[in-house]
């Protein structure tokens, strides 16, 4: 591979020899499982939780490889590994998800241990992606940059990212167990639907802690998560974290898989008990070693120094004159650029979410292409959300034009961030070994049908959120509008619901009636936003006309009058 | 069954099984069930020979924490590997409790599980019938890189602690 130098300012935790020698054991040591499940030693059932916790499940057609993105944000050096990986053991393909992790779909068994060993080489691994343990904790795709943020989560969730990996006591339990965080009021990071959920904040007096949420999750029993704590101080993060996750180990539900997450325990107890067991396991911990000193709390920071920004004037003449020059790139700007806290530099999202296509997908070709842009624009770094776009966090106001164009020639342009067509989607039934019915399928045909940009904006922020089963990694629950793909006698059918969201005002969504067929999907979801259209009050979204009118003027648009 | 301690082969295990029905033989190490320890435990007391406790694994740390200077074995049943509960029963024994007699896992255990025995404070583990014994001792050197305090090491040096070290 020869490419651009990248220049070091990405906003990852730099590994020392330390974090790669452990990560480079960890690669050894599958190796070693990988051998011994071929030579019968260990049992299918034995090996089954081993090869999870290194990421690696079976689905419909193969295995499927899902690495671990912390926080969701990836060195150039990094994205130009997936690239390569995509070409040599993989389809030519990648699929960034929900949780801001990046799956490849057609790995072999034998290549899999090569696969973590060329991820090693630039300090990546796919260690608790899946299993029974703590995964990859994630963030406000915005950190360090957002205008509104108080304190940057990157920090501790590296902390806590290092804290839960290979924990020896929580490695086996009763469920997967994620952990979210954000450090600003507008929560991106959907905290509330986490087992949990950490917003970090400032005391009066500037201290640093934590509000914790805990019992937050989808899957067929969607829950919001409850506050179990205001405000834990800085120093006690980790003792707190451990009190929660001890009195889950020994609680939670074992016998029967689908009530085995926390949410489970926290709504079976109550939330004043829970908290109280909690608090009690916390009181009794031996603080003094839990303890996280300020000093390792600075020496982390270091990884996050913000990278060496130009002082700018707050304005650009550049950007003024393109912007009203070109239509195409004008409309690029107003919906997919965002402030930044520093002058001069603004926040671009990459939708992932072209009209027609798959959502969170990228080729090999693509990536390098980000990546190449990522070293000329915004200081080698990448981004990715849980929405499922990427983001370039340090972009020139100057320079706004010549990316959008960089990335108009590879496709990855498209105008609609928090409109309609920025859909999440599971992969559903075109790969996944638990889907009722397809999703992506879905999700095109939606884009496809709204493909007009000019009503897309119209329509405002729109979210869309499809899950091909019950389980629903696409989040329908939360989506201002969701989709649910159930089996009815062999055929797909899709329920729907309105006025969720992940956000700070997140609520779950409510059902509008009986299911519809596949074929009738598309038509249903434009007569819920017919009725918005007709209903919405000046600066009212899709969600705030629902929870003003509520269900009703658009349960008799889609069923006649009860 | 094969006995590791302090993740070696030890010798042959001294400690006795009783059944809840059986007569508690003398001069031996016993093992006996939580609830047969509750019903005889004065009796009990003046026997010449240890006693151990066997927790089910929907026993807790709290269910034995009164009687622990009267015991010097605790062991904590595993009834499926993926069963993670005695990980922390182990743990809440030293850390809670500062037991210091051994803590011993039994049943379904695997190899690559030996480590965060170890680490959690279990200081013994009988290796289920047919696993290879050395696939147990080589378990114990593929991570030598921990990132979290545990009940091994003394002062927990951490790879989050370790950079207090890198600044002094």
């Amino acid at each position: 591979m020869t490419h651009l130098a990248s220049p070091n300012h990405a906003g990852i935790y730099k590994y020392d020899e330390l974090d790669r020698r452990f990560v480079m054991e960890r690669v050894e040591q599958f190796r070693d499982q990988v051998q011994r499940r071929l030579a019968g030693e260990l049992s299918e059932e034995e090996f089954r939780p081993l090869r999870l916790m290194n990421g690696l499940y079976l689905q419909l057609h193969a295995y499927m490889l899902r690495i671990a993105i912390p926080y969701g944000v990836l060195s150039t050096a990094q994205l130009r590994t997936f690239a390569h990986i995509a070409r040599k053991w993989d389809r030519g393909y990648g699929h960034f998800t929900t949780r801001q992790n990046l799956q490849f779909h057609w790995p072999r068994l034998v290549d899999v241990p090569d696969i973590l060993a060329e991820l090693a080489k630039v300090d990546m691994h796919a260690i608790q992606t899946s299993g029974n343990c703590v995964r990859n904790v994630t963030a406000d795709q915005f950190a360090g940059v957002a205008p509104d943020e108080v304190v940057d989560p990157r920090v501790y969730a590296e902390i806590l990212r290092q804290f839960t990996t290979l924990h020896p006591e929580f490695v086996y339990l009763p469920r997967k167990f994620k952990i979210g965080m954000t450090g600003a009021p507008h929560d991106r990071a959907a905290i509330a639907i986490h087992d949990v959920g950490i917003a970090a904040k400032r005391a009066e007096d500037g201290r640093i802690g934590f509000e914790v949420f805990v019992g937050g999750g989808l899957g067929r029993t969607p829950f919001i998560a409850v506050k179990t704590r205001d405000f834990v101080p800085e120093e006690d993060l980790l003792a707190y974290l451990e009190a929660v996750l001890r009195t889950y180990n020994r609680l939670g539900r074992r016998d029967n898989m689908f009530k085995a997450r926390i949410k489970i325990l926290v709504h079976e107890l109550g939330a004043e008990k829970f908290i109280a067991l909690v608090e009690e396991e916390f009181a009794r911990l031996p603080r003094e070693k839990y303890r996280l000193e300020p000093e390792i709390v600075e020496a982390i920071r270091r990884s996050y120094t913000p990278p060496p920004y130009e002082d700018r004037p707050a304005d650009s003449l550049a950007l003024d004159r393109e912007m009203a020059g070109n239509a195409d790139f004008r409309r690029w700007v107003e919906v997919n650029v965002g402030a930044h806290k520093q002058p001069g530099y603004a926040v671009a999202t990459v939708s992932l979410k072209p009209i027609g296509e798959t959502p969170g997908d990228i080729s090999a070709d693509q990536m390098d292409a980000v990546a190449d842009l990522a070293d000329r624009f915004s200081f080698g770094e990448v981004r990715v959300t849980h929405e499922q776009n990427l983001v370039l966090a340090h972009i020139k106001r100057d320079d706004l034009f010549a990316l959008w164009q960089g990335l108009d020639a590879i496709g990855l342009a498209t105008p609609n961030l928090g409109l309609i067509s920025d859909i999440i989607a599971c992969p559903g039934l075109d790969y996944c070994a638990l889907a009722s019915a397809r999703s992506i399928t879905i999700a095109q045909d939606i884009s496809k049908r709204f493909a007009d940009l000019e009503r897309q904006r119209d329509l405002g922020e729109l979210k869309i959120k499809i899950s091909g089963c019950i389980n629903a990694c696409g989040h329908h629950h939360v989506g201002h509008i969701g989709i649910l793909g159930v089996d009815k006698k062999g055929e797909e059918f899709y329920q729907l619901t309105i006025g969720g969201s992940a956000a700070e005002d997140a609520s779950l969504g409510q059902i509008l009636g009986p299911a519809f067929a596949y074929d009738d999907v598309v038509g249903a979801v434009e007569t819920l936003v017919d009725v918005y259209v007709k209903q919405r009050q000046p600066d009212e979204r899709f969600l705030d006309t629902v929870r003003r009118t509520g269900l009703n003027p658009f349960k008799e648009a889609l069923y006649g009058v009860a | 069954m094969a006995l590791l301690e302090h993740g070696r082969i030890a010798g042959e295990d001294q400690w006795v099984a009783v059944a809840d029905d059986a007569a508690v033989p003398d001069g031996v190490p016993v093992l006996l069930s939580l609830a047969r320890w509750r019903a005889e435990r004065d009796a009990l007391d003046g026997r010449n020979a240890p006693v151990g406790v066997r927790l089910r694994s929907d026993q807790t740390a709290d269910d034995v924490a009164a009687d622990l200077d009267r015991l010097s074995l605790v062991a904590v049943e595993f009834p499926k590997f993926r069963d993670g509960r005695g990980f922390s029963v182990a743990r809440e024994l030293r850390e809670r409790y500062g037991y210091k007699g051994d803590i011993r896992a039994v049943g379904h255990v695997i190899a690559d599980q030996h480590t965060f025995l170890l680490r959690c404070g279990f200081t013994s583990v009988v290796v289920p019938d047919g696993a290879r014994l050395e696939s147990w001792i080589e378990a114990l050197d593929r991570i030598t890189v921990a990132y979290q305090p545990d009940m091994i090491s003394g002062e927990p040096v951490s790879l989050l602690r370790r950079h207090l070290a890198v600044r002094s």
